[in-house]
């Protein structure tokens, strides 16, 4: 049996050079002290290995028509056997992806690899991270519930911000003047031909200048990058202590890959996909479009900053980010590699870590919406359960004043903590303030009549310190 | 006995023809395949830019009764655009909310906020829309209260027709910058 097999590959490779062409690209040479911080760039890869299965499995039963495809994802997750699970680990999966290109980027900025010759490797790179994340953002348009319709609509809000073309944009997007049967299936398309064509290509190349330029030796503090020598430098250490990367080094990237595949499936497992919402009704109104995880961030960064600036941000931002990340190994290609001698590398990206982390919490929070399913002050905050006091509690909440203002852990975040608004205010300082509003707060002038508004004040006066005698 | 292959026996000599023939052949190519491209761009990028160049006409659309609005109150409608095809589904729908001010005048807002689009909300008792994404507010006229919004709430037209309301379609209220 074994020898019949191989009988069969000799002569397969006899006519097809197989071995010749994968061979030595296989056994390559590689530094043998490239160990675990290596797996992360394979382990993308296995991800998207991963999403382009499911993603056509998905494409088996989903029906990519504005009419139908809300109740193929139904049938999808309530009724075929495994449905949900294909549904989770697609999802699962591109987050994954995300995570490690992510990762795998930082790791090769820290190790300072993205230096002469491997410009390109990084460049390439770049643009394969922000195909994920176009990826990540068509997919969840994919999701052709009540949000997505919604996230369309910002979508085009968004590129409506683009000088001249803004309009056009916009329009493309939506796939004409209205929402309808023309807006998915572009984005079907986009999502299932056109990105992940261009992501195959790139990885060919990205794979083609690992190939040519080597794996990066771990960095040594003090020995810097010189483009005359490098490469002479690199061959020689090779020769003399590089491991051929099957299966010396190859193994710790299946080890890693295998292990994320299984974390991928237990999440999947037993978190299931992202919940369906409601029908894709563009006239529902109840919809809150917001990004997925890895893009919450960004959704901070639209909330809080500062309008006058904000066509510009939301047009050059993501340009000039990309751009940014694109330029770096032509800025600094060359030098010191080790993070030991880099402090401003290793201070960005604890900086940008902090930073992505801290607009992460804001948008979980997003504190600056208003609340809209508060209920009404309970007794024991109130204190009062007839009198004017009640009765302005009551104004607090059906005139909307609780959507922002919090008194004792009830209420929104969106405007300041009013639980003991009587220490600083006076009553004709509430009164004004109330009446006629500013910055974040609307006027209520024309909202609250007198009598209400001399309830309210009662109300309010109440939220103070006891003062002990 | 001379062998037989595919490959010349020796190779020719480069004479000046000969290199400029191929210089020639080379050029040929380029502008072929230029041409071509060309060709074939014209029909797909029309196929492809189309929605953006087409403009839907304004149809009216009947949203109901005009007593079935209370004057002061403000109504979540919806009404079916004004191009549809016939794998919409629901898609083919866009909503508003229609504020009958007196006995003859109706004010229809779009749901879009004209921060990023997101579906604002009437809070009747507070008399304000509410944006749930960024906190944009606007008082009952439309204009803006509070928050990020740069503009006041667009509006649909409308239109009272015999005994009903209607209003005319419009394309997504699209903010430029």
């Amino acid at each position: 049996m074994k020898q019949t097999l191989k009988k069969i590959w000799q002569w397969v490779d006899e006519r097809t050079g197989l071995a010749e062409m994968i061979g030595p690209q296989l056994t390559h040479l590689v530094p043998h002290d490239a160990r675990w911080w290596y797996v992360f760039g394979s382990a993308t890869l296995m991800c998207f290995s991963l999403q382009i299965v499911t993603g056509i499995l998905l494409a088996f039963t989903y029906v990519p028509s504005g009419g139908q495809a809300y109740e193929s994802l139904q049938y999808i997750t309530n009724q075929q056997p495994f449905g949900n699970f294909l549904r989770a680990m697609h999802f699962y999966g591109s987050s994954a992806m995300i995570l490690m290109a992510v990762i795998h980027m930082v790791q090769v900025f820290i190790f300072g690899s993205y230096k002469y010759p491997r410009e390109l490797n990084w460049a390439t790179g770049v643009m394969l991270l922000g195909m994920t994340i176009v990826m990540g953002f068509t997919g969840q348009m994919m999701r052709w519930d009540q949000d997505a319709v919604w996230t369309f609509v910002v979508a085009a809000e968004q590129a409506g911000r683009v000088p001249l073309i803004g309009g056009w944009l916009g329009k493309f997007i939506i796939g004409g003047d209205t929402e309808g049967g023309s807006t998915l299936t572009k984005f079907f398309a986009i999502h299932v031909f056109i990105v992940p064509g261009m992501i195959l290509a790139f990885i060919g190349l990205h794979l083609q200048l690992v190939l040519k330029n080597g794996i990066s030796e771990p960095p040594t503090p003090g020995k810097k990058v010189d483009p005359k020598t490098y490469r002479e430098e690199y061959h020689q250490l090779m020769e003399k202590t590089g491991v051929p990367f099957w299966p010396d080094a190859a193994w710790r990237d299946a080890v890693f890959a295998i292990a994320l595949l299984f974390a991928i499936m237990f999440c999947a497992w037993f978190f299931g996909p992202p919940a369906l919402d409601d029908p894709p009704d563009p006239s529902l109104y109840n919809a809150i479009p917001v990004p997925d995880w890895y893009l919450m961030w960004y959704f901070a960064v639209l909330a809080l900053m500062p309008p006058a600036i904000e066509n510009v941000v939301m047009v050059f931002g993501p340009l000039l980010a990309g751009l940014l990340l694109l330029s770096l190994p032509f800025v600094s290609g060359t030098g010191e590699r080790s993070w030991k001698r880099r402090p401003w590398a290793v201070a960005s990206v604890l900086g940008g870590a902090v930073l992505i982390g801290v607009l992460w919490l804001a948008a979980v929070e997003h504190r600056w919406s208003p609340h809209f399913t508060e209920d009404p002050l309970p007794v024991e905050v109130v204190g009062a359960t007839e009198g004017p006091v009640a009765e302005g509690a009551k104004i607090f909440h059906d005139r909307g004043c609780i959507n922002c203002h919090r008194i004792e852990g009830h209420g929104g975040f969106r405007g300041p903590e009013l639980t003991y608004v009587a220490d600083k205010l006076g009553d004709s300082q509430l009164i004004l303030r109330i009446a006629n509003g500013g910055g974040a707060m609307p006027a209520f002038a024309s909202i609250i009549h007198a009598d209400e508004m001399a309830k309210l004040i009662a109300f309010l006066d109440t939220r103070k310190h006891e003062v002990k005698n | 006995m001379t062998e037989k292959t595919n490959h010349s026996p020796e190779p020719r000599v480069a004479s000046p023809e000969l290199l400029s023939r191929r210089a020639f052949l080379e050029k040929l190519m380029f502008v072929l395949s230029a041409i071509g491209t060309v060709a074939v761009s014209i029909p797909l990028l029309g196929y492809v830019l189309s929605p953006i160049i087409k403009r839907d006409p304004q149809v009216w659309r009947s949203v109901g009764k005009v007593d079935d609005f209370k004057v002061g109150t403000v109504t979540a409608v919806a009404f079916v655009d004004s191009q549809t095809l016939p794998w919409d589904g629901l898609t083919n729908k866009t909503g508003a909310w229609l504020r009958r001010d007196s006995d003859t005048e109706f004010i229809a807002f779009a749901l879009t906020c004209t921060h990023l689009g997101c579906p604002v909300r009437w809070m009747g008792d507070a008399q304000l829309f509410m944006c749930p994404c960024h906190g944009g507010v606007y008082y009952k006229d439309g204009s803006v209260a509070a928050g990020p919004p740069p503009h006041p709430l667009p509006r649909f037209d409308v239109r009272i027709n015999g005994d009903q309301v209607e209003i005319g379609t419009a394309p997504l209220m699209i903010q430029r910058g």
